[in-house]
């Protein structure tokens, strides 16, 4: 795992560490202001107003345009492009499939930072020169996207080169997402690793429609805005080095080219087709760009979020959590043939499983880690042995969490960044909360439930009724209403199910995520605790020096020297550490509260929109039944 | 202890089982309030007439539920009456179940914010007074069928039941008394299976009683799940009252963009569930009440072919016993004129119970469509409400979105 490492030195600094790539923040060429501000401000704004887009473009403009100058060449070529194209490449690159363009992107991005760093202005825009370098990564993009959507990514790519290109996608990016998490992807984008962003992206396909469009409309700003981030590129670096980029920068283009193709097919991730093999329900996860399928195992899914949580938890990240096991559902899978509440355990399971792998690749340094990729795309997986409930390997995790928790009690931080104080309040009564209207949900769908058998049930009751009555009229009208309540059950059933998926699993979801939030709260609260360790220690030695000095001890003076030497390095170490891991906590967190609102938002209007269409149905209904009644003579 | 008083300034408003009365002025019967004190429900019944068997044209009293009880006892128990359908006695008042979900909610109120426990409380007390209502209104239509008809309308009883200015002091019946009702009961329904073996000459009767019985169990199994359907729409309303202030709270604590969201949500869940609640009454008023009426009306119809099979049954055991008494030839005389006695009432029992069905028949289909045409309509209506307030609310949300767009296109 050198992802740790990676980041510790760059979050440790600008240190001459990162030196190395043109992604150093810490070599802000230009930087006119101090990325930091930019970095951890705009995150909130970006999503609401163009304004904020901007400060993300900049952000991620001035990254690659500092480091590779991105070159608009080709956008005229394109299509429809051509008059957008003028003003801004975003706009190509966001009509088509987003994830091919960002992917090219990459690709012409770090080219152009390795090729020529610092090509940064619009004046670039005009030069086709850049094709050439555009070319190479075209090849280099073999997917087969669609044509057009190919050539339009091409075109970005080539763009990409000018520092518009860069910007444009970073707007692009920013404006689909609206609730994307844009500060993220800007800084990524600085980094270098310009993938991720893509992948950020691509999640979230759905707003991507509707981004589209108004992105074309919008990319005039654009313009401005890349011209204006180009201004405030400088920062970027900076801003770049506070991104935790896992990855170091100085990758081969090979490499980048891979990452891009990843990002890709990230966007598309589903899991279908629950199976059921032998005892356990196998899912496909395929990538539309490529039709890329592999089956897994419910514990492989288990088994990624173990090995991302071991590597990445303790660094502060938010790791999404699974699905929950449920030995309960599972068993009745496996005994019970064409059950229905078993079909509906394997849908519940398999919609929570790509929700979970949508957060898991929607999340900038979690996309890029290794285990992911091989999650995604190998062909066999070593089977996930320690995932099991009731296995050795799971009683020891189950010690080691209450060890955890008790360790947790003892440990009595005295806060001194009152933001954090304050969150972590925040998420437990939010979490409290949620666990409140979750059970209250439930018992909605369990009344909706309820309603459509009651429904059911009078309906055919009436149907008995009206084949009883001996006046025509009458007995028609009683069947008919039948009919009307048979299909108002159906509603009600649907709008139960609508009620679940959309309402109650989301947030089942959030209260699993917040337990992952409070994770990382946890985790910086033990780094903390190293660190007040390390000084305890540290003050320790020094004291043995002392009173080694006081009884005049020459001998072992030198060895006390040496420790406290020693201890005063792993106590800035620690420090440091805690210092990265509470940065890392914030970000992380504000990302989580912008990827929440994105997500209520969203599920709150799909709720909305599932009980307007049953209310617009039930109108039909009552609508068609009406001269019936007055049929009755 | 919940005391009401209601005022029931327009009972035509919330009439719900339409029991086509012809319109005959000269006996207008209606309860205009009503008083509720624990278990007692005192009914004021008041009464406009033209007849001069009354002393005066405009008169009120005070009437409770066991004088309604009393009052159709004795109509049944008329040997006159024999060949009516004698109007369905109002059920007793429940206020069961409403008093024990509030007793309920007494015990859950540590669990529920202010807000959510405040409407929880508005909702019951709604409830209550919609059970309040519907049985002043049962009582009415119960007196008003009585005065529209032209027999019963003229029964001594009744006349006493309205212009006794004291109370009635009709006794609640007693053990023994409650004891010898269920016996008889018993042997009632014994009987009915006996007599239902004979095969009847009349074929309108043998029609009838093969309809009703059917029609009678189909319509209580409606009538039991009408009430099951209605009883969890009201759950899922009463379910977005918790949900609305949950979400309430989560947004008092939420200062993101998301804020404003949940707000809106909860504000609309506040008023769904308004409109959810009132389709739930409406269907239990329209619907529910509809069926459960026509239930104990079909009894009654029932009830009025038993009494005939039974002077049928009596009349077959006097030609019996004529033949008996011949042959023996003796008590000839008193045996013929037993069997005279028996055919007559018989025949008049036929005769007025063949008219009563009918006009049951009719009254029944009228009922019906009126109902069930109040009611697609109602559910017309509050669907499309449903639909304003979502779309309203999914514009709402939306807006901010359209919103920074709109800005977007104003800066280029």
């Amino acid at each position: 795992m050198h992802f740790p490492s990676v980041f510790s030195s760059s979050t440790a600094s600008p240190l001459p560490t990162l030196s190395d790539s043109a992604m150093d923040p810490p070599l802000p060429v230009s930087s006119s202001e101090p990325p930091k501000d930019i970095f951890s401000e705009p995150p909130a704004d970006t999503f609401k107003d163009p304004l904020n887009k901007t400060s993300a473009e900049k952000a991620a403009s001035g990254g690659l345009s500092k480091a590779q100058a991105a070159v608009p060449v080709k956008v005229a070529a394109d299509e429809e492009l051509d008059d957008l194209f003028s003003d801004s490449l975003g706009e190509s690159g966001a009509a088509p499939v987003t994830d091919v363009l960002s992917a090219p992107q990459n690709d012409v991005i770090k080219k152009d930072i390795f090729e020529e760093p610092p090509k940064a202005s619009t004046d670039l825009f005009g030069d086709d020169d850049d094709e050439d370098l555009f070319k190479e990564p075209l090849g280099a993009m073999t997917k087969k996207p669609q044509g057009s959507l190919f050539t339009e990514a091409k075109s970005e790519a080539k763009a990409a080169r000018p520092e518009q290109s860069n910007s444009a996608a970073a707007d692009l990016f920013t404006e689909e997402a609206f609730t994307v998490t844009p500060v993220v992807a800007a800084a990524k984008s600085s980094v270098n690793t310009s993938s991720k962003t893509n992948g950020l992206h691509s999640d979230e396909e759905d707003l991507f429609a509707e981004a589209t469009v108004e992105l074309s409309l919008d990319s005039p700003h654009n313009d401005r805005r890349k011209r204006e981030a180009a201004k405030p590129s400088a920062p970027a670096p900076s801003l770049s080095a506070s991104a935790s980029t896992s990855k170091p920068q100085p990758k081969t283009l090979e490499e980048l080219e891979e990452e891009e193709k990843e990002d890709t097919f990230d966007l598309n991730i589903s899991v279908t087709n629950p199976e059921k093999v032998g005892k356990s329900t196998t899912s496909l996860s395929m990538f539309r760009s490529k039709q890329f399928t592999v089956r897994r195992r419910f514990s492989d899914f288990l088994g990624l979020y173990e090995k991302l949580s071991e590597k990445h938890a303790q660094n502060g990240y938010i790791v999404p959590p699974p699905p929950e096991k449920s030995i309960l559902g599972m068993t009745k899978v496996k005994v019970g043939k064409e059950d229905p509440s078993s079909a509906e355990f394997v849908e519940r399971r398999r919609a929570a499983l790509e929700r979970y792998l949508h957060r898991v690749v929607s999340h900038p340094s979690l996309l890029q880690d290794p285990d992911v990729r091989e999650f995604l795309e190998k062909e066999e997986l070593p089977r996930a042995v320690s995932t099991q409930a009731l296995s050795g390997a799971g009683f020891l995790k189950m010690i080691n969490k209450a060890t955890d928790a008790v360790s947790k009690m003892t440990i009595k931080m005295n806060e001194s960044d009152v933001w954090f104080e304050e969150k972590l309040q925040e998420v437990e009564s939010e979490d409290q909360q949620l666990r409140k209207l979750h059970a209250m949900v439930e018992s909605l769908v369990n009344h909706r439930k309820e309603l459509s058998v009651n429904t059911a049930m009078f309906a055919k009751s009436v149907a008995m009724l009206g084949s009883s009555e001996d006046n025509t009229a009458l007995s028609r009208a009683l069947s008919q209403l039948a009919e009307v309540e048979d299909r108002i059950e159906q509603l009600h059933q649907d709008q139960a199910s609508n009620d679940f998926f959309i309402f109650a699993e989301l947030l089942a979801d959030y209260i699993r995520l917040l337990g992952a939030v409070r994770a990382c709260f946890d985790q910086r609260m033990k780094a903390w605790q190293r660190w007040q360790d390390a000084q305890n220690m540290l003050q320790k030695k020094r004291e043995t020096e002392a009173k080694l000095l006081w009884a005049n001890k020459p001998d072992k003076l030198q060895q006390a020297k040496d420790e406290i030497v020693e201890w005063e390095a792993k106590v800035s170490q620690y420090e440091r550490e805690f210092e990265r891991v509470s940065a890392t906590v914030r970000k992380e967190v504000i990302r989580f509260e912008k990827e929440k609102s994105r997500d209520f938002k969203k599920q709150i209007i799909r709720y909305l929109e599932s009980l307007l269409q049953s209310q617009q149905q039930l109108i039909k209904y009552w609508e068609a039944f009406l001269p019936e009644a007055k049929a009755i003579a | 202890m919940i005391k009401l008083i209601v005022q029931l300034s327009s009972p035509s408003l919330l009439r719900s089982v339409s029991v086509d009365l012809n319109n005959d002025s000269s006996l207008l019967i209606d309860i205009p309030d009503a008083l509720c004190e624990r278990d007692k429900v005192k009914f004021t019944v008041h009464t406009k007439t033209t007849l001069n068997s009354f002393q005066k044209p405009d008169f009120s009293v005070s009437r409770q539920h066991e004088d309604f009880i009393w009052l159709h006892d004795t109509l049944v128990e008329t040997e006159e009456y024999a060949g009516l359908i004698i109007p369905p006695a109002p059920p007793k008042p429940d206020f069961e179940s409403p008093r024990e979900k509030m007793h309920k909610l007494g015990e859950g109120e540590a669990t529920m914010t202010k807000e959510e426990y405040t409407k929880m409380k508005q909702e019951l007390e709604a409830e209550y007074l919609a059970v309040f209502k519907k049985t002043v209104q049962v009582h009415e239509i119960f007196l008003q069928r009585l005065s529209s008809h032209p027999n019963l309308s003229k029964d001594r009883n009744f006349q006493i039941f309205l212009e006794y200015d004291q109370d009635l002091s009709v006794r609640r019946k007693n053990a023994k008394e409650m004891f010898g009702g269920f016996f008889k009961n018993m042997v009632k329904s014994a009987d009915e299976v006996l007599i239902s073996g004979i095969k009847d000459v009349d074929e309108f009767f043998e029609q009838e009683k093969t309809f009703l019985l059917d029609y009678f169990s189909k319509i209580k199994d409606s009538t039991a799940k009408a009430e099951k359907m209605t009883r969890s729409h009201k759950n899922v309303a009463d379910d977005y009252i918790h949900i609305s202030a949950t979400l309430n709270s989560i947004a008092a604590d939420d200062n993101t963009a998301l804020k404003q969201h949940l707000e809106k949500f909860a504000e609309l869940l506040e008023k769904l569930r308004k409109v959810e609640g009132r389709v739930a009454s409406d269907q239990e008023l329209k619907l529910t009440e509809l069926l459960r009426y026509y239930m104990r009306d079909i009894q009654a119809a029932k009830d009025l072919l038993y009494r005939r099979a039974r002077a049928l049954a009596d009349y077959e055991n006097s030609n019996k016993a004529l033949d008996k008494a011949r042959l023996k030839s003796k008590d000839v005389a008193q045996a013929e004129e037993n069997q005279k006695q028996c055919l007559l009432k018989f025949d008049k029992l036929s005769e007025s119970g063949k008219k009563e069905l009918t006009s049951f028949k009719g009254r029944r289909v009228v009922a019906f469509r009126k109902n069930l045409i109040e009611m697609a309509e109602l559910e017309i209506k509050h669907a499309k409400q449903c639909v304003i307030l979502h779309s309203t609310c999914i514009d709402l949300m939306d807006s901010s979105f359209i919103f920074a767009v709109v800005q977007v296109r104003g800066r280029r």
